[in-house]
Parts: structure tokens; sequence; C-alpha cells
């Protein structure tokens, strides 16, 4: 990811010809429309994420896929398969762990166990490969977006399509059931087939999104933007779009200053996912604490 | 277990109606353990139904089942002529009292409108349709109007007290205009006040709407004005009729098959005394 290429001065601020310059290569065509994709699909998934509390969950879910991937590269597969049923693998026994463990901390320490174990696992899968495999591990970890080829740009674009689809069918009644199960019950709602169909969509997510941001930076794309979003509005709808509109902001801003810089793309994009996220919480703070202050206020003249 | 037949006291009701809801000798075994048993009850247009009794009895058993949502072990559930089936929009149902969290950040307005078509798959395009929106977002309007919280729907839910959210979620059951309410100790933990606040509403929706309220309540007191029937459920029996009839000395003797003492000061309110459970009050 140490690129150089000779024409990367994006100071001047004719806005066209940067945009020209960042998709003169395409490897960098690939990276945005891959990055875009991703992004995309990440806003809406990680808005019913922190939605249904299950953030965790979801980065849990993304470790195990280490595993898969690093299985699948050991087995001769593609390591997006491998990815993918790790991940339908994680959320079958997340679905019967948190269906047997009624209790919050109990659910939380067997994630926690089952995640931490297939780090090892695939530790263990490394140690096994060749030398040359074991060399992109940091492409597992931290992702690649930079050596998306035109093959795996239609593997997102197909999956991402699929996403989005189930997504419009099933987006109210998996809110409803999400704040509301036994309402959403009452209604006909399948609450634990949808419970189970969004960890199999995470999976699916999580496998096409590590090639852009890795497991370990997957929070970034997923999390944060709808944790934003939702300090921003209460309107569901509005608040989905916000949560996509700043995972492509930082997805898009990343890539380019990542271009331009001799440092990774992943590290930008996580970065200015975390400090627009602790910009609006300090904004949040301040404005609470006038609020308060005014209350305080009103009190002393009575 | 004691077979006594108290679901045949007289009723005040006209028998010319015709029922939104007939239990016809209906039991329910949850893990093998027989809650109740030989119910017989038939709810009436427009009818307020308090259902009572101790802690663990079976009230909200009795509730979901006529919700479809338990299946019977003997008899029948028929509401508005057809069996009682999950989904029916002509029953609006608040549960037992959930909060939200603090951190939920959804406006109540949004929680409402779940209520009327949370339920429906796809997504509504609402630029295809403006008509249909804009009759969706009215009938949200009159259902907050309906539990008087126009000033706090477009608030955060999780930032609401508990009276509030109770009133929201009452907004929400009522949305779809259902002809029955179903109402699962909607003034648990809510403080005196909102108590009766939220209980004035509930009265307030049945004589406005015409809908058949079904309350389930620890105390009958705050709703006693606007009861027209109670429902006791105790010790896997129940008992149907006016409050005078049922909150006795002698029935609920009977029912407990202790001694048992209720009663009634001077401006009306119940006192159950010697129950060894939690009763109505």
């Amino acid at each position: 990811m140490l690129i150089a290429p000779a024409d990367t001065d994006l100071s001047s601020w004719d806005v066209l010809a940067n945009i020209q310059m960042l998709l003169h290569y395409h490897f960098m065509q690939n990276a945005y429309l891959a990055g875009t994709l991703v992004a995309v699909a990440a806003g809406v998934i990680g808005y019913f994420m922190v939605l249904r509390d299950q953030s965790f969950a979801g980065h849990s879910l993304a470790n195990v896929g280490f595993a898969g991937a690093t299985g699948a590269a050991l087995l001769g597969i593609a390591p997006i398969v491998g990815l993918f049923l790790a991940g339908l693998l994680a959320a079958v026994g997340m679905q019967s762990l948190n269906i047997a463990a009624r209790q919050n901390r109990q659910s939380d320490i067997a994630v926690g166990a089952v995640f931490t174990a297939s780090l090892a696992l695939g530790f263990l899968f490394i140690h096994l490969s060749t030398a040359e495999y074991a060399a992109n591990v940091y492409n597992v970890l931290f992702g690649n977006v930079l050596g998306i080829s035109d093959a795996d740009v239609r593997v997102i674009a197909w999956s991402t399509l699929l996403l989005m689809s189930v997504f419009f069918f099933i987006a109210r009644p998996l809110f409803f059931a999400s704040i509301d199960p036994d309402v959403a019950a009452a209604h006909g709602v399948p609450v634990r087939v949808l419970s189970f169909g969004y960890l199999v969509l995470l999976a699916l997510e999580v496998a096409v999104a590590v090639q852009v941001v890795g497991v370990l930076l997957i929070f970034a794309l997923l999390v944060t933007p709808a944790a934003i979003a939702q300090y921003v509005t209460t309107r569901p709808a509005v608040s989905i779009l916000i949560a996509i509109a700043l995972a492509l902001l930082f997805t898009w801003v990343g890539l380019a200053v990542g271009y331009v810089t001799p440092y990774p793309v992943g590290f930008f994009i996580t970065t200015f996912a975390f400090a627009t996220y602790v910009l609006v919480r300090v904004g949040r703070l301040v404005r609470g604490g006038t609020i308060n202050w005014g209350h305080r206020h009103v009190g002393g003249n009575v | 277990m004691h077979e006594l037949s108290l679901s045949t006291l007289s009723t005040p009701v006209p028998a010319t109606l015709s029922p939104v809801i007939q239990v016809e000798d209906a039991a329910i075994d949850l893990g093998g353990r027989t809650i109740w048993q030989k119910v017989r009850l038939a709810v009436q247009p427009g009818e307020f139904l308090a259902i009572l009794g101790p802690n663990g009895a079976g009230k909200s058993t009795l509730l979901k089942a006529i919700l479809g949502l338990l299946p019977l072990s003997a008899g029948t559930i028929t509401v508005l002529g057809q069996p009682a089936r999950r989904g029916n929009a002509a029953i609006g149902y608040v549960p037992q009292r959930r909060h939200f969290e603090a951190d939920m950040r959804i406006r109540g307005r949004s929680i409402v409108r779940l209520g009327l078509d949370g339920g429906n798959w796809g997504l509504p395009l609402p630029f295809l349709q403006p008509h249909k929106a804009r009759e969706a977002s009215m009938r949200v309007q009159g259902a907050i109007d309906l539990v008087g919280a126009a000033a706090y729907a477009d608030r955060p839910i999780g930032e609401l007290s508990g009276g509030e959210q109770q009133r929201l979620l009452i907004a929400q059951a009522l949305v779809t205009r259902p002809r029955i309410l179903a109402l699962d100790e909607p003034l648990d933990s809510l403080d005196l006040r909102n108590q009766q606040g939220v209980a004035g509403v509930i009265r307030q929706i049945s004589r406005e709407t015409g809908a058949a309220v079904l309350l389930v309540a620890h105390d009958v007191n705050p709703i006693l004005p606007a009861v027209d029937r109670v429902v006791y459920v105790a010790h896997g029996q129940v008992a149907v009729g006016t409050p005078q009839e049922v909150i006795t000395t002698e029935t609920l003797s009977r029912l407990y098959n202790t001694p048992i003492e209720v009663l009634r000061a001077s401006d009306g309110r119940i006192v159950v005394v010697g129950q060894a459970e939690e009763g109505i009050d």
C-alpha cells in the first residue's frame, strides 16, 4: 500500500482535475467502486447493529472471519468464501447462545470466548500455511483496498445488490423486531427468523467489507457512522441515510488521502470515523452542559 | 382443584349484541402445568374489562391466548367471529411494561407509526403514493393526540418518562383503530400521578373509540370508575362479573380457598386483605 505515484498533487482546488487524477489508475477505480459499494451496505447494516445493541457481536463475527479467511487460504479456497462460511457458523452459534443464555452478560462472555478461540485458530492456520500467505495476514487484518481485482469488484457488486434488496424487503419488520420484539411478534413479525437472517446478512457484509478495511478495522465502517447518525437524528429513515453518507465520506476521503500520502487507507478511514465520532459526542456534551446550566439558572430565579 | 362455576355469574350486558371475544371452556398448559381451565367469557363491544388476580395466576396468559400468541390445550377462543390468531389488526396490544433504554434515540412518532404498518414487508416510497403517506401520518397524529402525547412525540423515546412512554405505546396500539384494546399492566411501575393520568387516558379512549378494553391490573382502584366487569384469575380458575359481584369476601374466599376480607373505603376504593400472595392492592 506504500504507493507514491508521480502526480499526487491534490493541493489545487480544481475538483474535476483532482477526481480525474484519483481515478487515473485502474486499481484506484476498483478501490473507489468497492469502497462505495461496501460503505453503502455498511451504513444500512450498521444502523441495525447499533439499534440491536449488537456492535460487540458484529465485531466478534468479523474476528471469527479471520479464522475463516486463513483457513480458506490453507485449503486453497477463496478467502471471501472462508470469511462468509466462518461468519455463518458464528451467526448460528450466536443465535443459539442468545436464545439459551438469556442474560446479557452470559451471552457477552460466550461471544468473547468464541471469538478469542477463533483468533487462536486463525493464528494456527497462519503458522501452518506457507510463508508467502503468512505475509498476507496484514491484508486480512487491516484490508487491502488498493489491491482489489475486477473479479473481487464483481463479487462485491453482486453481494451488495443482494444485501440491499433483502434489506429493502425486511427493513421495516426488522426495525420493529429490533426495538420491540414482543409487540412485533403480536403483529405477526417472525422475530427469531429475522434475528438470525440479520446475522447472516451481517456475515455476508463482513466477508466483502474485510477487503476494504480488514477484520480489525471493520468497526469504523459498520458501527461508527451509524452511531454518529443516531446522535444526529431520531428519525429512522434519515438516520440510515446519514449513516450511509458518513460511511461513504470516510471511505472516499480515506482513499484520497491514502493515495496522496504514503500511509495506509484503512488508517485514514478509521481515523476520520473516530474523529467525527469524538467531535459529535463532545459537541453533545457541551450542548447538554449548556442546557443543564440553563435549568440551574431558572431554578435560581424561583 | 376445586370445580367452582364462578364464570356463570350474571352480567349487566345486554345479550342482543354479538360478542367481540368469545372464550369457551378454554384451558392452557405451560410446561406441564395447567395455568387455568374451564374459562368462559364473552366480551361485548365497547365493554371495559379488568383482569385481576395474584402474580403468576395467568392474567397475562389469558391476554396472550386471546391475541393468539399461546396455543390452548382445550376449548376455543373466537375474536370477531374468527379463531384467535397472531397479527390480528383488530386488536391493539400493549404488553407488560418495558422501558426503552435511555440511549434509544428513536422519536416517539416513529414508534407509534410501527403500530400501523411496522409488520409489513418492503418499504413504502412516499413520493410514489403521497396521498397514502399523508393519510398514514394523519392517523399517527390522531392516535398521538388521543393519548395527549403531542408535546413530546418527536423527542427520543429513551429520554421520556415512564408515563410518557406508556402513552406513546398506547397510541401505537390505537393507530389501527382496533375494536379491541389489550393492555397488560399499563399502570405498573408508574408513579401515582402518572397512574391516574394514564388511567384517565384509557377511560377516555374506551368512551371515544368504542373499543372493548381488556386491562390486566394489579390494583383495580385507579380504573374502577370505568370498569364494567372484572375477570378474576386465581388458583387455576376464573370468576367473571361486576366488581360488586366478584370482589367480595365470599367470592374471593372461595376462589382462593382461604379466608379473604374485602373492605370498601368510603371513597369507593377496594382493599383486599388476607391474601397469601400479592393481590389487587
